[in-house]
């Protein structure tokens, strides 16, 4: 998508005012001195990574859900809401809903029992040095190349956006990311990411709200959109899912329920530590379950400020916004864009800059995140237990501070190679999806399986890994001497039809991967000796103590507020069928 | 939000943006409404005046949450 804007519109969207400039200073002064501020409390291990385990419930949901509404999220699904309509909606409702509840109530006991730092940090404990070594080296490889992909994207959206030099927009995003996450660790990233949330919020809104007047409501906009697209369905979120051809997604329900709901997700809210960081965060068990559901909530009303402002776009833009692709005419502007432009559309001086600082805000913030997930995952599971052992904890501080700053060097090296090798960019994002759906299986045969043995964790997670690179790179035609034919032979074979389109394979190729871990992770056990059940306490379902809450009101139940929100995305369903 | 530590709330310094930039939006839309008010309005819906309401509700959201969360209550 980045490297498609960087080739792309010759000159800039907006323009911004003085007013704008202030509002936009005042941000990167402000996370700074926060930074500063929060140096004094992040002295101990605990401290730096993992914001001292004191976080509230509702700071530690916020955050949750704020590390994944970074600005590549926005500006891509409000271009995929132009592009494919309300379907893109189901990314954020079936397709995190169910998984952020499931990891409240059902998976974050276990996290949280264990007092493990991080994801492999719980791998190591149920599994053991291979499993939990394989999960580290290639969470942190990924994070890292994430981070560096997320910059150069700040970059490239800027340079479209207001015409700023990319050097200028690395640096000082760079720079500024570096100081307050080595000076507060997790504290830092997580104040930075709940100001990021509220400015996401109150930068965008606005776009929903003078689009719906200036359509005249709802079906105001549904009309407009059939005037402007005639025959075609932009607005139903299942009836047009019953087969591949008859919606612009190429996608059918059963990708979208079992492999966008029942595995993407599951494994993307549920074992990416970028996330779960956030919950281990908190501070006793029930803040813990607590605040991925109060995330999910929030979550669910995203669609208002990402897939609403896409679907406007639809309704009352003069032009045709295009497929992204390089060197676009003069005057053409990609499906990305549509959410600069709409912003564009409304906001004058003052509130572009608001907006322009929540697009910088997430950026930073995406940024901020992970590098401070790279940090734990180095400290705590690659350098403590494979190079240095029992060090002070001041020692793993003073590491996780340096691999702050030498983690933003290899981004800021990412960043460039990306402006080089624009290619690399889709490569590293599929990579990362590569290793979310078999880890999913793994960590939850493991929590609720106690026969599972050490070595059927780490084949079963190498072997889904491999097939998802496998299933990638045959849909892809990557492999020498495949042909196109042979390629659609493939996608027909793993997505169920020729004609499924990309996000349709990719759900199918997280589901097989899944099943494929899951079956060798079987396979493998039935072979193996498990382990004592002495060393699986607070790991495994039936060998852990959780507190039951009888003695808890309802209200102040995580399981209550669970099933609310299982609820609300039900209707939710109906209402946009 | 912190037992440990006595950390300054981050509701605290989401008031002080909030109010910060309510001030600023609020001030630059007023001045748009009263020297503007003849020229054709750049952004759509621009009669609206969105950065007078916009940045009022951000000055009264930022006041809420600087006295609610301010720090020497946390102390006390």
């Amino acid at each position: 998508m980045i490297a498609m804007l960087a080739a792309g519109v010759p000159t800039t969207l907006v323009h911004l005012s003085a007013v704008d400039l202030a509002i936009i200073a005042f941000y990167f002064l402000l996370v700074l001195a926060i930074g500063f501020y929060l140096k004094r409390f992040a002295n101990t291990g605990e401290d730096f990574f993992l914001a001292g385990r004191e976080m509230t419930a509702w700071v530690a949901g916020l955050a949750f859900v704020s590390a994944n509404l970074g600005s590549l999220e926005l500006l891509g699904w409000a271009g995929s809401a132009y592009q494919y309509g309300i379907l893109a909606a189901h990314w954020y409702w079936i397709g995190a809903i169910p998984a952020m509840v499931f990891l409240g109530i059902v998976m974050m006991p276990f996290y949280y029992i264990s007092k493990t730092h991080s994801v492999p940090g719980y791998l190591q404990l149920r599994y053991g040095s291979a499993a939990s070594g394989l999960s580290a080296v290639t969470f942190a490889v990924m994070t890292i190349l994430m981070s560096g992909v997320n910059m150069y994207a700040m970059a490239v959206v800027m340079k479209v956006v207001l015409g700023w030099d990319l050097n200028f927009s690395i640096i000082v995003s760079s720079v500024t990311v570096g100081i307050y996450v080595a000076a507060g660790g997790l504290f830092s990233a997580i104040f930075n990411e709940v100001l990021q949330f509220f400015l996401i919020w109150f930068g965008a809104l606005l776009i929903p709200i003078l689009g719906l007047i200036e359509t005249g409501g709802w079906r105001g906009m549904v009309a407009r959109i059939q005037q402007n697209f005639p025959g075609q369905d932009f607005t139903h979120m299942w009836a047009t899912t019953n087969s591949f051809s008859s919606n612009p997604m190429g996608i059918h329900w059963t990708a979208i329920v079992f492999g966008l709901g029942a595995v993407q997700s599951m494994g993307y809210w549920t074992t990416d530590f970028l996330v779960v960081q956030r919950v281990l965060s908190a501070r006793d068990i029930r803040s813990a379950k607590m605040a991925p559901i109060i995330g999910s909530f929030f979550k669910m009303a995203v669609p208002l400020i990402v897939i609403l402002p896409g679907l406007l776009g639809l309704a009352v833009l003069p032009m045709h916004l295009v497929p992204n692709a390089p060197n676009l005419p003069l005057g053409q502007h990609s499906y990305n864009e549509v959410l600069p432009l709409m912003l564009a559309r409304y906001c004058g001086p003052g509130l572009l800059g608001l907006g322009i600082t929540a697009l910088v805000a997430g950026f930073m913030a995406g940024m901020a995140g992970n590098v401070s997930a790279f940090a734990t995952v180095w400290t705590y599971d690659i350098y403590r237990p494979f190079l240095r052992k029992n060090a002070p904890d001041s020692h793993y501080v003073s590491m996780g501070r340096w691999c702050t700053m030498i983690g933003l060097f290899v981004s800021v090296g990412t960043a460039y190679l990306a402006m080089n090798f624009a290619s690399i960019m889709d490569y590293v994002q599929a990579l990362f999806g590569f290793f979310i759906a078999p880890l999913f299986g793994t960590v939850l045969l493991g929590m609720l399986w106690k026969r599972v043995t050490k070595a059927a964790g780490f084949w079963g997670l190498l072997a889904g890994t491999l097939s998802s690179v496998t299933m990638f790179l045959l849909m892809q035609g990557k492999f020498p001497l495949e042909d196109a034919a042979s390629r659609t032979r493939w996608i027909g074979m793993f997505a169920l039809s020729p004609q499924a389109k990309g996000l349709a394979q990719d759900m199918y190729q997280a589901l097989w991967s899944c099943v494929t871990c899951v079956v060798v992770t079987v396979l493998v056990t039935l072979v193996t000796k498990p382990k004592p059940d002495e060393e699986l306490k607070g790991l495994v379902y039936s060998l852990t103590e959780v507190a039951h809450e009888e003695h808890t009101s309802i209200l102040h139940r995580p399981l209550f507020w669970g099933i609310a929100a299982l609820a609300v995305l039900a209707i939710l369903q109906v209402v946009f069928w | 939000m912190s037992e440990k530590h006595h950390i300054i709330p981050v509701w605290f310094f989401v008031g002080v943006l909030f109010l910060v930039y309510g001030c600023i939006i609020l001030a630059s839309g007023l001045v748009a409404w009263v020297h503007d008010a003849g020229d054709p309005p750049t952004p759509v819906l621009a009669n609206l005046h969105a950065p007078v309401w916009w940045g009022a509700l951000l000055v009264a959201l930022g006041f809420i949450y600087c006295a609610k969360f301010y720090p020497k209550r946390e102390a006390d």
